[in-house]
């Protein structure tokens, strides 16, 4: 199985089940719609017939060199993946997202928390509930050695003396159960002092700034209870926060919606500013709310996000650089083919935990009815739904199954198809058409950089 | 090869054998956290 398309003036020909990407000369892309996992050594004629604008001798040329690929195991590779199948089982949990914080002091228009508080109430976690909360990942992760914790809210740096505390606490265990925490934390920046970031710098290995870009467009969504941007305060704290961690492990992080379709112009403006490890997502939101993006979107949205992926390669060319997290890549080393048919692993390996200490498969599940997975006052979770959530992948989604994209995107967010397209197990249309054109551009920014290398 | 430019050579499926220790980060632990790709990971190995 393959999927070919024209990018930018590169042929571009992906086999899906091995991962091999070709980038093909004309006569390359249009013969190898003749070729098969078992294709004859010698050209069928109705290729010459159908390519007689190449001479027969190129085209003999280049069917051999196909041929050679589908032989190598690198063309046309046929999909059995279904022996790993078994493996798609429950797992010990290794990754928590802590609510540390259902309030917020911000109240983003767009906040799939509802604003910071979830549609619960404004509350914070208090230290007891998150030292439970560490508790029960450390009895549950099993032989898993890294363990991720992402302090999140609501806003969690209204809460850092418990992110502290909590911190002191899990360092405090790690020898003792030979595990080694990585911390993370998302903040919308306004409470950063020189205390904070220090303690962040020191003790999170990555961390989340979240701005969507240029003043306008940041102010127009991202404000406080009392209407105004918080631009012009994040991005001088902003600054600072990533001079102190010299550039290293961090993400400015926006959204963009229906109102900014030209959000490259925000991805440039927040480079501009100096940050150059961006993050710029679509946001997620109900249909019927009138900055959500639909699938009549997608069209608009893929233009733009060619007009970044060429700028990349321009900047790239130049010297310059900008890592955009959904055009990351590594063709070489990215993750093995389990963690790729695993899918995201919410609800499985991934949990969130509330200030009242509830357990939900992920951040985005919170408050939804029928998903939550039990509390850590007990320590008991709900095990079918936990194996519910371990189906939850390519072998499971019909709509994944063909999909060219499925050893990339793993099968989507399922917390986007339960809310917006009802069930983990279905198709969230517009989030799949723009994980498709992501992955086209950034398949294509490595071969616009490998052309370079010759 | 004249008409064919391979990028990669690995083969997805041979990391399937060994794969699977889940020693690598969770994709909406990193950046994300509302649209999903996990192939934009880093293997641990």
């Amino acid at each position: 199985m393959i999927h070919k398309y024209s990018l930018n003036g590169f042929n571009i020909v992906l086999d899906i089940c091995s991962g091999a990407v070709h980038v093909m000369d004309e006569l390359g892309y249009e013969l190898v719609d003749y070729t098969s996992a078992d294709m004859p050594e010698k050209c069928p004629d109705e290729a010459y017939n159908a390519l007689n604008k190449f001479s027969k001798e190129e085209i003999d040329e280049t069917y051999s060199e196909l041929y050679e690929l589908v032989k190598e195991g690198l063309l046309h590779t046929p999909d059995d993946y279904d022996q790993f199948k078994g493996k798609m089982a429950p797992a010990p949990i290794k990754a928590m997202c802590l609510h540390i914080a259902h309030d917020c002091n911000l109240r983003c228009d767009y906040c799939f928390a509802a604003k910071g508080d979830f549609g619960h109430g404004r509350k914070l976690m208090s230290y007891e509930v998150g030292k439970k909360a560490i508790d029960f990942l450390l009895d549950n992760s099993g032989s898993r050695t890294n363990l991720e914790v992402d302090f999140f809210g609501g806003e969690p740096l209204m809460n850092f003396d418990v992110v502290k505390q909590l911190v002191a606490y899990a360092r405090s265990r790690e020898k003792e159960y030979n595990k080694n925490f990585r911390f993370t934390v998302t903040t919308n920046g306004l409470l950063l002092d020189d205390d904070i970031m220090d303690f962040i710098n020191k003790e999170m290995s990555n961390v989340v700034l979240s701005i969507d870009g240029r003043k306008e467009i940041n102010d127009a969504l991202r404000v406080s209870p009392n209407g105004k941007g918080c631009y012009d305060i994040i991005v001088p704290k902003f600054k600072e926060m990533v001079k102190r961690r010299n550039g290293e492990q961090y993400y400015v992080r926006g959204t963009f919606t229906r109102k900014n379709p030209d959000f490259y112009e925000d991805v440039m403006h927040l480079y501009d500013l100096g940050f150059d490890q961006i993050s710029i997502e679509p946001v997620v939101s109900d249909p019927q709310i009138s900055y959500s993006l639909t699938e009549e979107d997608a069209e608009r949205v893929g233009q733009e996000y060619e007009k970044l992926a060429k700028k990349i390669i321009e900047m790239k060319k130049a010297g310059e650089s900008i890592n955009f997290f959904h055009f990351m890549l590594d063709l070489d080393q990215g993750p093995c083919a389990i963690k790729r048919l695993r899918g995201c692993s919410c609800g499985n390996e991934y949990v969130s935990v509330t200030p009242e200490g509830d357990i939900y498969p992920c951040h985005q599940f919170v408050g939804i009815d029928g998903f939550k997975m039990g509390n850590i006052d007990d320590g008991k979770i709900d095990n079918e739904l936990k194996a519910e959530f371990s189906k939850a992948n390519i072998f499971n989604k019909e709509h994944c199954r063909d999909c060219w994209a499925r050893f990339y995107c793993s099968g989507g967010c399922n917390a986007n198809s339960q809310q917006y397209a009802g069930g983990i197990f279905n198709k969230h249309e517009v989030s799949c058409l723009l994980e498709q054109k992501r992955l086209e551009c950034a398949i294509m920014i490595k071969a616009a950089l490998a052309e370079d290398e010759e | 090869m004249k008409h064919v430019k391979t990028l990669n050579k690995t083969n997805l499926k041979k990391t399937a054998a060994k794969g699977g220790c889940s020693e690598c980060q969770t994709s909406c632990q990193s950046a994300c956290k509302t649209s999903c790709t996990v192939a934009n990971q880093k293997c641990e190995k």
